[in-house]
């Protein structure tokens, strides 16, 4: 569909859209700053990510050091947003949280696009009776909300950093292969593919070279916004005590540890509640940009 | 029509059986040794051999499947480690509490969703609308244990309006257990739904029908209610299985927060004290949820828009 409308609008205007595949950057750039509050967010996201690089020299405390001399202190110069029942720094924590919180939650999608693209291309491409039943296990799995799947999974693995990616990418890997699924068996029947067996293109050249680049736009709008979702579902599943384990940070588990204590000090719960919410609404806000720019037809 | 309810019915069982079979693949083949996984490292040759018997690990793995089938059809998972109670039981006292929860978050989801939805859907581009998009943004963002977590630290520990914990006792008592919790959950996913009803509003709104009934001079809330906002409703409809779906693994996190008994409560307990027989029956009960739910609106789906039933 999208192929047809680029080339359409390079028969009536070719400058027109050389120009607009340039610029592509310099699009969702102006998309962005166009709106003020897009564009608060997008620094918001910048400083996310620049705080999770820097955590070590923008944290005042190590986010472990423990000390039964400072327990449960209020907010002061000094411990920023208060201590936690084990007299760590809460703001140190919160800050080097954001290091688990963005690896998580960049590399668990993009993983999962990796592997449910390739299953949904080759599904897609070849069908027959593998693609069926394939299809019918995402289908049933896409039946479960991405965050039940992830609970189901985190309670059968043991807990760790790469239990936490398997379980995140079971979660969102059936969300792409369905899409490039879908996408690969309408451009299935375009004649340019008929087009490019006749010429003697190997299968493997067509999906690469035909398919995907068809399908990535599409994938990439999806990718962002389940950054936030993989954000979300990490923060939630630390918090159930299924995913990052404490004493390593991660805004999940410090408002497990906080919820326990919240008559004592409720810092740790709102100050990592208020890190997610951010996080995850700059992700979002971002997300929706890109798909503007990438796929200005979804818009909702 | 009653064939249509049948046939949704019958079908359901292969779906049935595949969701059975990928819970068994998981439980069995994700973890490694299941035995070795709940015992710890540090168990005798001698306690593993007797797991392995207790639970039926022994059996070769057919042989295990078959009766993980049999077990689930009869609800039978052997009894909890580490309480001894029956499972079957342990469901039967959480079930209720989750299915509570559930639906008053889905209801009160929807009440304050559909005319937000419609509000922003007539009056798009105004106030109303921007506001409604910003609230739904929050809720996309906000995770629903942190609202929940927000509101028990301030209506619970600061006002004392509302109680700490538990699930009540008698109907006015689950009621108040229930409002923050339901609330927490139901506002999160107002947001989803109120962006769903206006951009189907507005999808219908642009028809020749709803033309037709200005045109005849009915009123504007007739116009919207009567004739624009039925058949905006198949896709409400969809979101709302999705919504519903999404609300029960809210539930569990909320479940925790406000110290709820449950099924969420009693599968994350059970993993916690690796109780295995228990987190399988939470992880199936999940399961035949997920099952139920979608064939209930699909059923549902066949009733208000009869085209569908026919296609398939």
């Amino acid at each position: 569909m999208s192929t047809i409308n680029k080339n359409q609008g390079g028969l009536i205007d070719k400058s027109k859209k050389n120009k607009k595949d340039i610029s592509l950057i310099q699009q969702l750039w102006r998309n962005i700053a166009d709106d003020r509050l897009t564009l608060f967010f997008f620094f918001v996201l910048l400083a996310v990510i620049v705080i999770s690089i820097l955590a070590r020299f923008i944290a005042p405390f190590s986010p472990v050091d423990q000390s039964l001399l400072r327990i449960n202190e209020g907010p002061s110069a000094t411990y920023l947003l208060g201590t936690d029942q084990y007299g760590r720094d809460v703001y140190s924590r919160i800050v080097f949280g954001s290091r688990t919180s963005l690896i998580l939650g960049v590399l668990s999608p993009v993983l999962a696009a990796i592997i449910g693209v390739t299953v949904g291309l080759v599904g897609g491409y070849f069908g027959g009776w593998i693609d069926r039943i394939a299809g019918r296990i995402i289908d049933i799995l896409l039946a479960f909300p991405a965050l039940l799947l992830g609970i189901l999974v985190a309670a059968v693995l043991s807990s760790g950093f790469w239990s936490m990616v398997a379980v995140l990418v079971i979660a969102f890997a059936p969300r792409f292969a369905r899409i490039a699924r879908a996408s690969t068996l309408s451009l299935r029947s375009e004649p340019f593919i008929d087009a490019a067996i006749a010429a003697g293109v190997s299968h493997f050249q067509i999906i690469l070279r035909h398919i995907l680049p068809n399908v990535a736009g599409s994938i990439v709008v999806v990718l962002t916004l389940w950054i936030a979702t993989a954000i979300r579902l990490e923060a939630t599943l630390s918090f159930l005590g299924l995913g990052t384990q404490p004493p390593e940070p991660s805004w999940g588990n410090i408002i497990r540890d906080g919820l326990h204590n919240m008559t004592a000090s409720p810092w740790p719960v709102i100050g990592a509640g208020f890190a997610i919410s951010l996080t995850v609404l700059a992700f979002n806000m971002i997300g929706d940009s890109i798909r503007d720019v990438l796929d200005p037809e979804a818009r909702v | 029509m009653l064939k249509t309810i049948l046939w949704r019915i019958f079908d359901a069982i292969p779906t049935l059986i595949l969701v059975l079979t990928l819970v068994f693949v998981a439980l069995r083949i994700l973890p490694g040794d299941t035995a070795l996984a709940v015992l710890g490292e540090h168990a005798s040759a001698e306690q593993l051999a007797n797991f392995r018997q207790k639970t039926g690990l022994d059996q070769p793995i057919w042989k295990q499947y078959i009766d993980f089938l049999i077990n689930s059809a009869q609800f039978n998972f052997g009894n909890s480690l580490s309480t001894n109670f029956s499972v079957a039981q342990l469901v039967k006292l959480n079930l209720p509490y989750t299915i509570e929860l559930t639906i008053a978050a889905t209801i009160i989801g929807t009440v304050i969703a559909i005319p937000i939805g419609v509000a922003s859907a007539v009056h798009k581009g105004e106030w109303i609308d921007n506001s409604s998009r910003f609230f739904s943004l929050l809720g996309y963002a906000i995770p629903d244990f942190f609202l929940g977590a927000v509101l028990l630290i301030v209506f619970a520990l600061n006002l004392g309006w509302f109680p700490i914990s538990g699930g009540g006792e008698g109907f006015v008592d689950k009621l108040w257990h229930l409002a923050l919790p339901a609330l927490a959950l139901g506002l999160i996913k107002a947001a989803f739904t109120c962006r769903l009803t206006r951009s189907s509003l507005l999808e219908v709104t642009t028809k020749d029908y709803v033309r037709t009934a200005r045109a005849k001079g009915a009123s504007e809330n007739r116009v919207i209610y009567r004739h624009a906002l039925r058949n905006a409703l198949l896709p409400i409809v969809t979101g709302l299985a999705l919504a519903i779906l999404s609300t029960l693994s809210g539930s569990v996190a909320i479940e925790l927060i406000f110290s709820r008994p449950g099924v969420g409560s009693m599968l994350v307990g059970a993993i916690e004290s690796r109780d295995y027989p228990v987190v399988q029956a939470g992880i199936v009960v999940f399961a035949l949820f997920v099952v139920f739910v979608n064939l209930v609106m699909d059923i549902l789906y066949s009733l208000i828009d009869p085209r569908v039933g026919h296609t398939s």
